[in-house]
């Protein structure tokens, strides 16, 4: 373990659509220090012990017994590895954070409210905050004994923030901002201590404030009746006349967008990981279930059509793990450039870290559909009992359907993701119009044999087919509406979609590729057959994208040459998935819970 | 005082395991941890040290890989450690491990040596008899408890059939721990991150080469035992067929 390389190079991001990497460039859970497994060894022992025992209660919203863990998950620090060592944290990499995130997340009712703490409730102030508030409110969030929240949506403006009705206004004496409104659906609302609200001042400049609850003039509605993650808090926060200290506004006047996006955006790699930590769980119950349950005489884990599903699982959360683990070492090599000590540590930090927005929308969007899937599928394995409350399914379905609505809607994460890549393209930062262009010239000159060799090479070949494939698109797209491409949404979300599955595919076969070289071809069978069956499920998606975009840009002669480009990028020989999937069930269901080995 | 801990890295409770080519162990490929009376064994040294101060040094024997079970002891709190490091360990017997193991402590002076009451592989629950008698130490097995006297300690073993013993000892002196007897600690992270920065001893094969000799209990082959299902009915009046099937229980499946 110790002896893989780590990528320390950096690596622009976005840059995945264009470069080829080599195994080496790319963080995998092989990778792990012996400090990482250690930690991810912590956190799952914490999550068995102290949190699975308790979850009767906190889905009852007993949520002394959730103050409780979260002062404990503090006390072993597992709250404060992304807070500076000067403010009470640990000040670790974010691959401790995503492996923490990983193995707490066994029960998402407590997951997300240990979240919501971790992430969007501390990280504003790590970020902007001022070195007193820093000092006053860090070391108590590190130690799990305040409670952080983050109070951005209102009843009229979910997706869009930034059209918030509260208001703020200057105290005459000068001291104090007078926050007036009401906001909707925040997570830990019923018992945290410190709120990141924010509020328009004078109903135009949009800042952002921290508010204590004792502070005059807040007050916590009723907790709303969930669909899921009902051992988790969400109230409305409502600001009467309430009085903030000047000291406490947070970052610039005018300037909470900046908040809001890069706190959202440094949360979703950590919501990812959750997805992954939770369909771990949700595979180990049906596993377990599909082993015991009988049906014309067999066990249910004996049919070719459940075995499927076990094995679609498995290769959700290996890809998962490929996703998530490359994007934080990616981060990490990065960050590792920026000089703690400069006074500018907080702010460099920030941007090494929206560096990498695409590949944090794209594990978010990727991750919340996936167990989305993985619970689905679990409903459908216990069938009957997967619908009645006494089994795991029920409340695994329910509590996996929030994923895709907060931090950011996934349709807004998917615009995100193509937004981003496109002003990027523009602005000549990534160059994806010269490499558009060099593929149109490509294509138009006749089919092109560019032989790899090497372990995985006919898998590599597939990722640069995705990859010209969503090149391809998007220059249909962007020739035809040029900036007006932003008005297309579907166009946007279809480009997305190829992004998505295109990072995904070249995630997982660098990952095998590298334990392939680490361990060699045999001891590698699951991870090649895992790496086998996602590119088939990809590949389709990729190629339906991509006809999407073309047949509603083209028509006629035009239309008919693109779909033969189109047919040509996307041919492959199919592999067995039949086959493979049996093979990766019947591992699944032999250690009767995910694995690689 | 100044306790030794011996720690084992073994496969992980649920790991499916697979032969080797040889079929005389299993295949390395598996996941692994601390073999888990050998926790408690920490667990109960570090109490006594925050009870009555003093050191709480770990040793293992094995691969690279074994030095995770070091790192998650020094993580938890232990102060030093020592690594017998080499793949040839991993196929010693237990008279060889404790020889090596007292060649590798001899320029050291414990106050108590705790092992955990045997390993979850092997088994065999010998390497902490044979160091004490290595040593010349007395020993005791199956510890409960543990109480520092004047003159030495009181210790309560585990007998059978819910019995237990006292037993009064001199210092120094060699235990071997019974699972579940104190609530193990977490590794925090300050403690894991700390741990990166303590003392770990590596000793080669070489350096305890001369201390060993041929092992005297060789595994000649191992297998997987073949799953049977067999059923039977015993026919006859209701208390004829208890009688029988106790004395099926008892005598054939030996489960009673
Ligand atoms: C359990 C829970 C916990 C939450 N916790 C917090 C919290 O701690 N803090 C906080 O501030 N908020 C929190 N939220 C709010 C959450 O972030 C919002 O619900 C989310 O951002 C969506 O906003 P909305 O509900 O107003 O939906 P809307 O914005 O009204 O969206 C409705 C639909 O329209 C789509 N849509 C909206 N705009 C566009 C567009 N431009 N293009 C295409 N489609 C669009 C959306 O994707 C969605 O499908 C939480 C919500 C829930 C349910």
């Amino acid at each position: 373990m110790a002896t893989t390389a780590i990528p320390t190079t950096k690596i622009s991001g976005g840059s995945f659509l264009l470069d080829d990497r080599r195994p080496e460039e790319v963080f995998t859970p092989e990778d792990f220090s012996e400090q990482h497994q250690l930690i991810g060894q912590t956190a799952e022992e914490f999550a068995v012990n102290e949190i699975l025992p308790n979850v009767e209660k906190i889905e009852h919203k007993d949520f002394s017994v959730t103050r409780d863990l979260l002062k404990k998950a503090g006390e072993l620090g597992l709250s404060g590895v992304e807070i500076p060592e000067a403010y009470g944290g640990l000040e670790m990499d974010k691959v401790t954070a995503a492996v923490i995130a990983d193995h707490i997340a066994k029960y998402a009712g407590f997951a997300t409210t240990w979240g919501g703490h971790t992430g969007i409730g501390t990280l504003p102030i790590v970020y902007f905050g001022t070195e007193g508030q820093k000092k006053k409110y860090l070391p108590r969030l590190a130690a799990g004994e305040i409670v952080g929240a983050y109070a951005l949506s209102e009843a009229s403006s979910g997706s869009d923030a930034m059209n918030c009705r509260t208001k703020a206004t200057l105290s005459s004496d000068g001291k104090y901002y007078i926050l007036n409104g009401e906001k909707m659906w925040i997570t830990n609302a019923g018992f945290a201590d410190l709120f990141t609200v924010f509020a328009k001042i004078d109903g135009e400049k949009f800042s952002a404030f921290l508010v204590e609850k004792g502070f005059p003039g807040i007050s916590i509605g009723a907790e709303e009746h969930k669909m899921g993650i009902r051992g988790s808090s969400t109230c409305p926060v409502i600001l009467n006349d309430c009085k903030v200290p000047v000291e406490n506004l947070l970052g610039e006047i005018g300037k909470g967008h900046v908040i809001a996006f890069n706190i959202l955006n440094v949360g979703r790699f950590k919501l990812g990981a959750m997805c992954v930590g939770g369909a771990r769980v949700a595979i180990e119950h049906s596993i377990a279930y599909a082993k015991q349950r009988k049906a014309f005489n067999k066990v249910i884990a004996d049919f070719g059509l459940v075995r499927e599903k076990i094995a679609n699982m498995a290769v959700g959360i290996y890809t998962g793990e490929s996703l998530v683990y490359r994007t934080v070492g990616m981060m990490d090599a990065a960050l590792n450039e920026v000089d703690k000590s400069s006074p500018d540590a907080a702010k460099e930090t920030r941007k090494a870290i929206e560096e990498y927005a695409v590949e944090c929308s794209i594990i978010k969007v990727w991750g919340s559909e996936m167990i989305d899937y993985v619970a689905d599928e679990m409903v459908q394995i216990y069938a009957g009992y997967g619908f009645v409350e006494e089994y795991p399914a029920e409340r695994t379905y329910r509590d996996a359907r929030i994923n895709r609505i907060f931090e950011g809607t996934n349709e807004i994460n998917r615009l995100i993701i193509t937004g981003f890549l496109l002003k990027r393209a523009m602005s000549g930062q990534l160059p994806l119009m010269p490499a558009i262009k060099k593929l149109m010239d490509e294509v138009l000159s006749g089919p092109s044999s560019d032989e790899l060799d090497g372990p995985l090479a006919e898998e590599s070949k597939l990722v640069g087919q995705a990859k010209k494939l969503g090149l391809f698109a998007a220059g249909a797209a962007t020739q035809k509406y040029m900036q007006a491409i932003q008005d297309q949404q579907e166009i946007m979300g279809a480009i997305a979609d190829m992004t998505i599955e295109t990072y995904a595919m070249e995630s997982v076969v660098l990952r095998t590729q590298k334990i392939i070289q680490a361990k060699g071809e045999n001891a590698a069978a699951l991870p090649l057959a895992m790496t086998r069956v996602y590119l088939s499920q990809a590949m389709g998606k990729i190629e339906a994208a991509a006809k999407k975009v073309i047949a509603a840009v083209a028509d006629g002669d035009m239309l008919r040459t693109q779909l033969a480009i189109l047919r040509r990028l996307a041919k492959y020989e199919p592999f067995n998935v039949i086959e493979l999937r049996q093979q990766i069930a019947q591992k699944m269901i032999e250690r009767g819970k995910y694995g690689i080995a | 005082m100044k306790i030794l801990v011996c720690m084992k890295q073994v496969p992980q409770k649920d790991a499916p395991l697979k032969l080797n080519e040889t079929a005389t162990w299993i295949r390395e490929d598996v996941s692994y941890e601390v073999n888990e009376p050998d926790a408690y064994a920490l667990e109960e040294a570090l109490r006594q040290k925050e009870k009555h101060g003093g050191e709480v040094v770990v040793i293992t024997s094995g691969p690279a890989r074994a030095q995770q079970v070091l790192r998650e002891a020094l993580a938890k709190g232990a102060d030093r450690a020592i690594h017998l490091e080499d793949n040839a360990f991993v196929g010693l017997d237990a008279f060889n491990t404790a020889r090596a193991f007292a060649a590798a402590i001899k320029d050291e002076q414990f106050d108590l040596i705790f092992t955990g009451l045997q390993s979850d592989d092997y088994g065999y629950a010998q390497v902490g008899v044979i160091l004490a008698e290595l040593l010349g130490w007395p020993h005791a097995t199956i510890i409960m408890q543990i109480e520092k006297t004047d003159a030495g300690i009181k210790v309560k073993r585990e007998l059978e059939a819910g019995f237990f013993q006292f037993v009064d000892m001199p210092l120094p002196a060699v235990l071997t721990i019974q699972s579940g007897i104190n609530k193990l600690r977490y590794a925090t992270l300050i403690g894991i991150k700390n741990a990166k920065n303590k003392p770990l001893r590596k000793v080669a094969l070489a350096d305890v080469q001369s201390a060993i000799g041929n092992n005297l209990q060789m595994i000649e082959k191992l297998y997987i035992p073949q799953k049977t299902k067999n059923t039977e009915f015993i026919e006859g009046p209701p208390a004829e067929v208890a009688k029988k099937l106790v004395e099926k229980l008892r005598n054939e499946l030996r489960v009673l």
